[in-house]
């Protein structure tokens, strides 16, 4: 067994073996992986962001428009680089920073705006494509399927759980007689779904550790 | 004695339990059987189906918190698309991502460059990195991949490439492969490009927002699906590759069988002390 000689692999091992002891018991040396982590997540996360955003969307193409070197001005809207128009998302961006001014903190409501009406609007239209016209006309299956009994089989299970979930969510009338019947079937169906998504809850979780461990065998210790 | 004693547990034991279940499979392998299901063999089919030569999209949308279960199945399918000589046009949309998917893209194709494969970043391949933006880059990138991208990765004018000459939108595309940990990935994908350009697509994703996608499957609105680790595991094995996911399926098996266990001994003591205390 030959142990890793990398400098970041014997840090990142190091923390990660702070962090399990958290298992154990809260203790000094989670609570330092913890900080580090929250404050190097910070700053690298702003580096990154500028760097990759701002510098490279926002600064170069603006610093090209008003360079004089485009054709037709700063303000020729060409959808290449050379946009001078960014200049207006720039302003709303900064107007975001003015909510740290009290006196001033009523123009980043004009960023917000757009920000909140341009994804309402995308977020609406999409949903209403992806999943409610397609969703709903894929829910109407034929029950019956000539020569495929596992597949109408399938159908009819599948009907049976979408009608009867649905109307487990039927507040209008009390859940007794043929309603409370229906809805309880309903009930059984969401809980079957529920414990599909906690077991996939567990096998991301478990993938994790995985991940953690299979970091500290090959990359930290070499074991395989 | 057995059901109080198992109430009074101490949790840690739980958790030194699910560590070893986990560590000695994977110094020591079991060997259980991974069998491909249905959704990850239409994941395999769909892109198999892709014409060889392609220029195929790829959305790499995760960062460094996912890639035990991310990781390898976006190395499959990168060596499952430039098997079929296809070009891959990949971008991020998580800003902790465009690194790490980097490593990922670069690892596989050292591999068929080691093989005698000359793979060229700009021209089989680029990584246009990250954009913020979430859905509204996807509706951008409806109006020109360069437009939304005007640099790649490295810095390059995203125009000037070789790779990016026969590509304008998502017309440019016969398939979007997706690798998704949340917001914005698959479900996003699927509202504003599927729904919207009509681009077919397959997505991979964490076993956590698995549950959230079969909808998408069964209506066809993907072409294929993978789930978190098993999902790459049997794409693994289709593809008769021994990786990352494939590896770590043992553990994974053993830890989900450990814990099932704890939920039936729950159930049993809960039970119990109900019937307990009715009777009393």
């Amino acid at each position: 067994m030959t142990i890793s000689t990398d400098f970041g692999v014997w840090i990142a091992a190091l923390l990660t073996l702070c962090v399990f002891s958290f298992l154990y018991k809260d203790n000094p040396l989670y609570k330092f992986a913890e900080h580090l982590f929250v404050g190097v997540s910070a700053g690298y996360y702003i580096a990154l962001n500028y760097w990759t955003v701002v510098d490279q969307y926002l600064v170069i193409p603006l610093r090209a428009a008003f360079d004089g070197s485009q054709a037709g001005g700063p303000f020729q809207a060409q959808m290449q680089d050379y946009r001078g128009w960014l200049i207006v998302p720039a302003v709303l961006g900064v107007l975001l920073f003015t909510r740290l001014f009290t006196r001033l903190s009523w123009m980043s409501r004009w960023s917000l705006a757009v920000v909140m009406g341009v994804f309402a609007g995308l977020k609406t239209t999409g949903f209403a494509q992806g999943d409610l016209v397609a969703q709903v006309q894929a829910s109407l299956v034929p029950l019956w399927i000539p020569g495929d009994l596992w597949g109408s089989l399938n159908a009819i299970l599948f009907t049976v759980g979408l009608v009867t979930s649905l109307l487990f969510f039927f507040y209008s009338r009390e859940h007794k007689g043929v309603l409370g019947g229906v809805s309880r079937v309903g009930v059984w169906f969401l809980m079957i779904s529920f414990g599909a998504g906690y077991g996939y809850t567990v096998m991301s979780r478990i993938s994790l550790l995985i991940g953690r461990f299979q970091f500290l065998l090959v990359d930290w210790l070499h074991v395989r | 004695m057995a059901l109080s004693a198992l109430e009074r547990i101490d949790r840690r034991w739980i958790f030194l339990v699910v560590g070893l279940l986990v560590l000695v499979p994977l110094l020591w392998p079991i060997g259980l059987p991974v069998v491909p299901t249905t959704p990850v063999r239409q994941y395999h089919d769909a892109i198999a189906a892709i014409p060889d030569g392609s220029t195929v999209l790829m959305s790499c949308d995760y960062d460094p918190a996912s890639t035990p279960e991310l990781a390898p199945m976006t190395e499959t399918s990168l060596r499952q698309l430039w098997d079929k000589r296809c070009k891959v046009v990949v971008t991020v949309l998580w800003n902790g991502g465009a690194a790490v998917v980097d490593q990922s893209i670069e690892k596989v194709a050292d591999e068929y460059r080691a093989r005698g494969v000359p793979l060229v970043d700009g021209v089989d391949y680029v990584n246009l990195g990250y954009k913020s933006g979430n859905e509204a880059v996807m509706v951008l990138m409806g109006q020109g991949i360069a437009s939304a991208f005007p640099r790649d990765q490295r810095g390059r004018v995203t125009t000037q490439l070789p790779i990016m000459r026969t590509v304008t939108d998502y017309s440019s595309f016969p398939m979007l492969v997706n690798i998704s940990a949340g917001y914005p990935g698959t479900k996003e994908w699927v509202q504003q490009v599927n729904s919207r350009f009509h681009l077919p697509m397959v997505s991979g994703c964490t076993a956590v927002s698995a549950p959230e996608f079969f909808p998408y499957l069964q209506s066809g609105q993907l072409r294929g699906l993978l789930g978190g680790m098993a999902g790459a595991a049997e794409y693994e094995v289709l593809r008769k590759e021994r990786g990352a996911a494939t590896s770590g399926m043992d553990a994974q098996s053993m830890a989900h069988l450990f814990i099932a266990l704890c939920i039936v001994a729950g159930n049993v003591v809960h039970w119990t002390r109900r019937r307990a205390g009715a009777s009393a």
